[in-house]
């Protein structure tokens, strides 16, 4: 038998019986389609959170006060209290060569007025790094100054967000805002950037380090953000801050130093293992399809018995019967595969539509997988149908017995 | 060219066991015509279905062209199926989504043939029939005779040396009977061998050898 007609014979099969046809098209495709949108799901969480930390910095290092304990050892007992980060650790920190930047941090939440509007709002206290490390940029103006950063001057850089609620369309530049009952100059306006990590920078205000210290009379930092070398100059830099810290607080390793790179690894890690799991309950919505299709290609058998009989009657040998199944079965999944397609497309866009900032893509391999995956169930599950199909005696099938 | 031997073929109902043919011989020459008549359950079908090759006796030697048929491989049987023997059913079995001609065609599909050799050979096939005008008809389109004629063509498509038929006029009109009975009868005249069974005296009696069973046995082979 020529595969042209095999093919022929099979799709008209199928067109032939409509309503069996579409049910098992529909299950291949819902189980297709499920697998490419939860994979697709997967790796849009995957994609977001590795943009989110990229948003953060490049090379990004962060030292945060006191031990945080992720590693598994035991709390120091005794003498537990941490000595404050203080912005001379901050400075002393750009000893190290693995260093490159230092941006210190001081964080408060004051309101700033401009006229008669007031808002509540996060301020930043840092220096001209922070642009740098924060991979942050200037939509207006300039940044902090560079220069000591002991010496605070009363300047402000102000997010796009904040800009527009207090000032509206009109000129921020040169400006005297109010933070906390002190004058500051508005020198900048930060782009907006969105979100990244909960911090949004349209709704901040930076200030220099020296001032934030006197604004919110505390001395102690939130934090020291710091750019490493290049690459590989990552675990330098984190080992010799440490080793700096430990030195100047009296040999208290009292800081963590978090990497940037360590958070995504272990994001990425978790968001891989989701994908896979979530196409893994893919796959067996898939196969619970392939157990459907199987049923009722067993019905298609029992109904066309006689077609079967007739078949080997005219000539047609146990393997022309069971290669006319399989073809049938390949058109089917395929069509499956198609529609599944489609419905995933689709789905997505929806979802796409739905939610703009969820960065959802349709991996590749996720498509190939879906496919190949449907097309090998469409003919697992069916080869026993078509076995079972091309060993029935002619006359007993001609009979009907 | 046909030579049974000894041939026997039991089939298991509930506890019962029934011999549907018991030691049955019969020898059949190339280009006969031959009826077989009998009571209902005496074995005919059961006879012709192993002469097609559709069943497989229990015991007993069916030699085909001098081939001993019971030591053929699966493959050999659907292939002599397809080459050797033509089958015309009571029911017609037509494959109701397929046109007639699509009908005739299948045989040459399962054969592999080329598709312009199997345009010409279904034209040929339907012309002397009567059929052309109908090749595009699906079954349920077309009359019992015209059905029947159809599927004598698609038993005839691969010019086989045997046409065996299964009460061809069972489901038909007397006129239409006639006119299947007539078309098989030309066939035979061109020089295949046929087997009809039939519950009709009158068109069992046209055959010039007519075989008589009873209970899986055949009880009387006249010839004229
Ligand atoms: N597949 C089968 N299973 C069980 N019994 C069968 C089967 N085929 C035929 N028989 C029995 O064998 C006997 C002969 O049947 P059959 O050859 O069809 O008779 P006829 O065609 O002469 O009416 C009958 O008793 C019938 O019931
Ligand atoms: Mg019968």
């Amino acid at each position: 038998m020529l595969m042209e007609d095999t093919l022929r014979f099979g799709s008209q099969a199928l067109v032939g019986a409509k309503k069996r046809t579409w049910l098992m098209v529909l299950a291949m495709a819902i189980g297709v389609g499920s697998v490419v949108i939860l994979t697709a799901l997967g790796e849009g969480a995957r994609n977001y959170i590795s943009r989110e930390f990229s948003n953060l910095g490049t090379n990004l290092v962060i030292v945060i006060p006191g031990r945080t304990e992720t590693t598994g050892e035991a709390p120091p007992m005794v003498g537990a209290t941490p000595d404050d980060l203080t912005l001379d650790d901050a400075i002393a920190l750009t000893r190290s060569s693995a260093v490159r930047l230092v941006a210190p941090i001081i964080v408060g939440s004051v309101p700033v007025s401009y006229q008669q509007l007031e808002r509540e709002i996060t301020i930043l206290g840092s220096t001209a790094d922070l642009l740098p490390v924060r991979n942050l940029s200037l939509a207006k103006g300039k940044f902090l100054p560079a220069g000591d950063p002991t010496r605070g001057a009363a300047v402000a850089v102000i997010g796009s967000k904040l800009k527009k609620e207090l000032f509206a369309n009109k000129q921020a530049l040169g400006q005297w805002i109010r933070i906390n009952d002190r004058r500051f100059r508005v020198i900048g306006i930060l782009d907006p950037m969105g979100e990244s990590l909960g911090l949004d920078v349209g709704d901040i205000a930076v200030i220099p380090i020296a001032t934030a210290e006197s604004l919110f009379n505390t001395s102690s930092l939130f934090r020291i953000l710091i750019q490493a070398n290049g690459r590989s100059a990552i675990t330098k830099a984190q080992k010799a801050v440490k080793a700096i810290i430990k030195e100047r607080h009296n040999g208290e390793e009292d800081v963590t130093v978090i990497t940037q790179q360590a958070l995504l690894y272990t994001f990425d890690g978790i968001f891989k293992t989701l994908t896979y799991t979530v196409s893994g309950i893919a796959a067996i919505s898939l196969a619970v399809a392939g157990i459907l299709i199987m049923n009722v290609m067993l019905v298609a058998v029992s109904q066309r018995t006689e077609e079967i009989g007739l078949l080997k009657a005219l000539g047609g040998s146990e393997r022309q019967i069971l290669s006319l199944f399989l073809v049938e079965a390949s058109l089917l999944s395929l069509a499956g595969a198609v529609f599944g397609m489609l419905i995933a497309l689709g789905g997505v866009w929806a979802l796409d539509q739905a939610f703009p900032s969820f960065p959802l893509t349709v991996p590749l391999w996720s498509i190939a997988a879906a496919i190949l995956v449907s097309i090998s169930t469409g003919l697992l599950f069916c080869t026993l149908p078509a076995k079972r199909a091309a060993r029935l005696d002619p006359v007993h099938a001609l009979s009907g017995r | 060219m046909i030579r049974l031997e000894k041939i026997n073929r039991s089939f298991q109902v509930g506890d019962e066991t029934v011999h549907a043919l018991r030691d049955l011989d019969l020898e059949l020459k190339s280009g006969e015509y031959v009826s077989i008549m009998g009571p209902s359950g005496s074995g005919k079908s059961t006879l012709l279905n192993i002469l097609g090759l559709l069943d497989r006796p229990d015991s007993g030697r069916y030699h085909l062209d001098e081939i001993d048929t019971t030591t053929l491989s699966e493959l050999e049987r659907a292939d002599a199926r397809c080459n050797k023997i033509g089958f015309v059913f009571q029911a017609f079995h037509l494959v109701p989504r397929l046109t007639a001609a699509d009908n005739v065609e299948l045989p040459l599909v399962l054969a592999g043939v080329a598709p312009p050799e199997r345009k010409q050979r279904v034209h040929e096939a339907l012309e002397p029939l009567g059929l052309l005008d109908r090749a595009g008809h699906r079954p349920d389109q077309l009359s019992g005779g015209q059905r029947q004629r159809t599927a004598i063509a698609r038993a005839t498509i691969m010019q086989p040396t045997i046409l065996l038929a299964d009460e061809p006029t069972g489901n038909l009109d007397k006129a239409s009977g006639e006119d299947v009975i007539h078309t098989l009868e030309k066939l035979n005249n061109q020089g295949i061998t046929l087997l009809i069974v039939t519950h009709d005296p009158e068109i069992g009696g046209r055959a010039p050898r007519r075989i008589r069973m009873v209970d899986g046995a055949i009880t009387e082979d006249t010839r004229t």
